[in-house]
């Protein structure tokens, strides 16, 4: 749409988008059943090239820890063993989709295979200019 | 002679939400679209009082808001200070004004617009009933049922989603209709129940509001005459408006439904034929089925009546 470059002459809003629980859903990555997953995402991300600005899959919540610091700035490091939230869907990584606006992102997203098998989440991110 | 402030007032409440739809279809952006008319609506309370009403006061009112959504859009794009595409703005400025059908035109198909899914639905109802009905949040709130400061949050909200995510203004394809079609036809019931029970005011009716929702409803039935949603929508908003004129006396005070002839605006055919054409809208299309249509001439009535019955 015209008027949109000439109101955004970056054409950049960017999107990340976070695939759900599909990916881990319980299962070891390693596991031969993933091997379809994993072709599915190797297929997106080779047809999504040019709208991919970064990406990153993420081990199971298993494996997370919880920094916080205790008081103010300075204070006792604590960690914590587990998810910040502990939920049954979580996050299994992300992707920066270079989109011009919401329905372009949400175009890509659909050929996320966790939007089939789980949800994807969209949020916009902040450019600093 | 006419006060120019009060015909200005007058052409903001009966024609702000066109122009506001024509502006945001060139433009592509509702935020710039509204302050660009509120700026022509200021130049036309320093101007009209000194040089007269202009002969076609909306047009005017366009044309304005045009040439300071252009001089915002360039401001922007110089702040940004990244590459400009100064050929748009030139086609910006070149567009050609509307005739009046495509600026109704454009109304409606902007509330499918707002109407976005990535909305909640009643964010998309209050958006629409905002920007492009023109309703006050105050009235918003009253026909939602909710308090006026939960709306005007939820408003903001929207707005602030609409701008952080990017969710363009685009017109939607054909094809996106009928995914919309919900959101819009509580628009247009909201925008009818908002004339025919007005918040605010002495008159028990409004209608002005009402025939302006039955005209949305008509316009809707054409976009997408195979939908049964906004055929029924357009069916109700008719029966109900053909009660109208039952529901208050000569002196325009309310007369309580007990005591209420419904028979004129029930018994007159034009009226019947007006519902049936609605309903059976879809089958008088076949033409195999116009026989059966004929029969369920008798169905409408049937309708009609029961819902006599249920109402009185």
């Amino acid at each position: 749409m015209r008027a949109f470059k000439a109101r955004r002459p970056d054409r950049g809003a960017h999107h990340a988008a976070l695939p759900g629980p599909h990916l881990h859903r319980g299962r070891g990555l390693d596991r031969p059943e993933q091997a379809d997953t994993l072709t599915e995402y190797r297929q997106f991300g080779e047809q999504n090239r040019a709208t991919i600005r970064s990406a990153a899959v993420l081990h199971p919540t298993a494996t997370a820890t919880v920094v916080r610091v205790v008081g103010a700035r300075g204070g006792n490091v604590v960690t914590a063993d587990g998810p910040y939230a502990e939920t049954k869907e979580a996050l299994t990584g992300y992707y920066i989709l270079d989109a011009v606006d919401l329905d372009a992102a949400v175009e890509i997203a659909a050929r996320i295979p966790a939007a089939w098998g789980g949800a994807v989440e969209l949020r916009p991110v902040i450019t600093w200019a | 002679m006419v006060d120019p402030v009060d015909r200005l007032a007058d052409t903001v409440r009966i024609e702000g939400a066109r122009i506001l739809a024509t502006l945001v279809r060139t433009v592509g952006s509702l935020p710039v679209a509204e302050d660009a008319v509120q700026d022509a609506i200021v130049s036309a309370l320093r101007e009209w009082p000194r040089s007269g009403i202009p002969s076609e006061p909306r047009a005017w009112l366009t044309l304005v808001a045009r040439r300071k959504a252009i001089d915002a859009l360039r401001r922007e794009a110089t702040r940004g200070a990244k590459e400009r595409d100064s050929a748009d703005l030139l086609d910006l400025a070149a567009a050609d004004l509307p005739t009046d059908g495509v600026a109704r035109d454009d109304q409606l198909r902007l509330i499918f617009t707002c109407c976005h899914p990535a909305l909640a639905i009643e964010a998309q109802v209050a958006l629409a009933l905002r920007t492009l009905c023109g309703l006050s949040t105050a009235q918003i709130a009253a026909v939602l049922l909710m308090t006026e400061s939960a709306m005007a949050k939820r408003l903001t909200r929207t707005r602030q989603k609409i701008v952080a995510a990017h969710i363009p203004y685009r017109i939607p394809a054909q094809a996106e209709l009928p995914d919309r079609l919900t959101a819009v036809c509580g628009v247009i019931h909201a925008l009818y129940t908002t004339g025919h029970a007005p918040t605010t005011g002495a008159a028990v009716v409004n209608v002005d509001v009402c025939a302006e929702a039955i005209r949305l409803g008509r316009l809707v039935v054409d976009l997408v005459p195979d939908e049964p949603q906004p055929t029924a929508l357009l069916a109700l908003l008719l029966l109900t408006d053909a009660r109208r004129p039952c529901r208050a006396d000569d002196a325009g005070d309310v007369i309580l439904l007990s005591d209420q002839d419904r028979s004129p605006g029930i018994s007159s055919r034009s009226w019947r034929a007006r519902v049936a054409r609605f309903i059976l809208a879809p089958h008088l299309r076949d033409r195999r089925s116009v026989p059966v249509a004929g029969s369920n001439c008798g169905r409408a009535r049937a309708i009609t009546e029961l819902r006599r019955d249920q109402l009185g």
